[in-house]
């Protein structure tokens, strides 16, 4: 069995790989920071606020993992709680008042596996900004950077564009746990790497993002401006579309139609 | 003629923490052990209880029994019934599995749709079936419940769904998760049309179905007993480490922390239901 979708999974996984306040520092201007859900505390493993893109003003949320032990520690290893998705949405909100784009940075294994995080209704949080955010009705354009675990990382890409780092992954579970599950064995997780098809090349195959971003230069100067440039690209073209709304709901609406059949009897 | 078989198939998406579901046997197999009072109960007893058994232990129940408790006599009709999941990643052994618990189940997918009415009050309606891969949500489970969403936006009707459900299903992949997104934004356009969805959680509604479509309703029912959450219990144990406390992800811990409105037996369902159409009919039905 090849390792190669598990060598990608690893990569995605580098504590020294940019983070998400790396792009956020590097790529915007000015970039204030709000924080707090407003019901019950602030979640540090999500990072939000208001910045320039150009000359644009945007809101900008990012999952925040941290680099050293004690960073990766404060920010819970970029493991959302329920008030992260709950401040993301408060901020996606505030963007639609004030007519500002949305630009997500999505990096976490998944949603926090917590006894407080299931009493406070982890999955209700992640549900409510599936739902709202299919009609925010401002452009939103999500990047995956690192690890897209499942659920706690589409709860900040139902967007007008998703777009992948080449060596991020995007996977409906974490390779070692669909290896417990399903073979009882976590070790055999390069094995599931494989078949869930997990890689940027793999998700833009399947029609769940629209643009593989290069990693050459990665963390350079060079490496940043050019994303940039191609954020302030697409928004333009988003921020001209009239139908925004509609052209949101049919890019998920035909995810996985190709996989199912009818049968007539 | 399709024989249906009531032999639970072996899940391997359901073994470890959690207790497995009880085996319904072929008729012949006079009782069942109740795992809360641990007395066995006969069959017949349980069926004209709606398999409750009656120390109030609520056994899982098959998506079209719950139609046909739920439903008017006669008044069920089945939407998207063809509906089915291929293999789209190709995925080791799924093919396999999936005609397994087709053949063992007698369903084509984990979920069945179709409008009824309830007390001569018409809505569309979805019940998940434990007995197929635990209600696990690919693409054509979403696809059918998207769907449904869009049928009843379009005929201005409400929704009712029973939701019992693993999570996503890992064979497909992204395909799956993406399903959690889709029907999300059906279930906000049918309630942008001012239309009610009412689900009802029933025992176990995990992972992506509770962080989608089940916590997305106006009105949010629980059968007693019934474990409701997004994580699983033993990964929040390996996670945190620490004891779970009593009760831990039951319908009663879950709505004392204010997620779902209402515990509602499964004997006061259909009433319950009919009143809350008949409060909402103004605006809902036609």
């Amino acid at each position: 069995m090849s390792e190669a979708a598990y060598d990608r999974v690893r990569l995605a996984r580098d504590s020294k790989r940019p983070t998400g306040l790396d792009y956020i520092r590097h790529i915007f201007r000015g970039f204030l920071e709000f924080h707090g859900d407003r019901r019950f505390a602030d979640d540090p493993a999500i990072v939000g606020g208001v910045a320039w893109l150009g000359d644009e003003p945007v809101t900008v949320i990012a999952i925040e993992k941290g680099h050293t032990a004690k960073e990766r520690t404060a920010r819970n290893f970029g493991a959302p709680q329920p008030e992260g998705y709950r401040k993301a949405l408060r901020l996606m909100k505030q963007a639609e008042k004030f007519g500002r784009p949305v630009i997500c940075f999505v990096d976490t294994s998944g949603a926090f596996c917590g006894i407080g995080a299931e009493e406070r209704g982890q999955g209700q949080a992640i549900a409510e900004n599936l739902m709202e955010m299919s009609t925010l009705c401002v452009p939103v354009l999500s990047v995956l950077i690192g690890e897209g675990g499942s659920g706690g990382a589409l709860a900040l890409a139902v967007a007008d564009r998703v777009w992948m780092l080449q060596n991020a992954v995007y996977s409906v579970i974490s390779p070692e746990g669909c290896a417990s599950i399903l073979w009882k064995d976590a070790d055999k997780a390069a094995e599931a790497a494989a078949s869930l098809r997990l890689t940027a090349e793999d998700a833009k195959g399947l029609g769940v993002v629209e643009r593989i971003l290069s990693e050459d230069q990665l963390g350079e100067k060079v490496y940043y401006d050019r994303i940039r440039q191609l954020l302030e690209k697409e928004l333009q073209t988003l921020m001209a579309d009239d139908d925004l709304l509609q052209h949101r709901y049919d890019r998920f609406r035909r995810l996985g139609t190709g996989a199912v059949t009818e049968e007539f009897t | 003629m399709t024989m249906l078989r009531f032999s639970k198939p072996n899940n391997e998406l359901e073994e470890g923490g959690r207790s497995a579901a009880p085996v319904q046997r072929d008729a012949g197999e006079p009782e069942k052990n109740c795992p809360n009072c641990h007395k066995d109960i006969p069959l017949s007893r349980l069926w004209a209880g709606d398999l409750v058994c009656p120390c109030g232990y609520h056994f899982r129940m098959k998506a079209r029994q719950r139609m046909t408790m739920l439903a008017d006599k006669g008044s069920f009709r089945e939407l998207f019934s063809g509906m089915k999941s291929g293999n789209p990643l190709s995925f080791p052994g799924y093919d396999e599995k999936i005609d397994t618990v087709r053949t063992a189940s007698g369903e084509t997918e984990a979920v069945v749709c179709g409008v009824a009415a309830i007390n001569r009050q018409k809505c569309c309606v979805f019940a998940m079936e434990p007995y197929f891969m635990m209600g696990s949500m690919g693409s054509a489970v979403g696809e059918k419940i998207t769907a449904l969403f869009e049928y009843a936006v379009r005929h201005h009707l409400p929704v009712i769904g029973f939701t019992v459900s693993g999570g996503a299903r890992m064979q497909e992949g992204l395909l799956s998760l993406m399903q959690m997104a889709k029907t999300s934004a059906a279930v906000k356009r049918h309630s942008d049309a001012g239309l009610l969805y009412v689900a009802v959680l029933t025992d176990p509604t995990t992972g992506g179905v509770t962080a989608s479509f089940a916590m997305e309703a106006d009105i949010i029912l629980a059968e007693p007993g019934a474990t409701i959450g997004f994580a699983g219990a033993r990964v929040i144990e390996q996670t945190t480490k620490a004891a779970l406390p009593d009760g831990f992800q039951k319908s009663e811990f879950v709505l004392e922390h204010g997620f779902v409105d209402s515990i509602v037996p499964r004997g006061s369902q259909k009433k319950y239901l009919a009143q809350l159409l008949e409060m909402h009919a103004g605006r809902a039905i036609e």
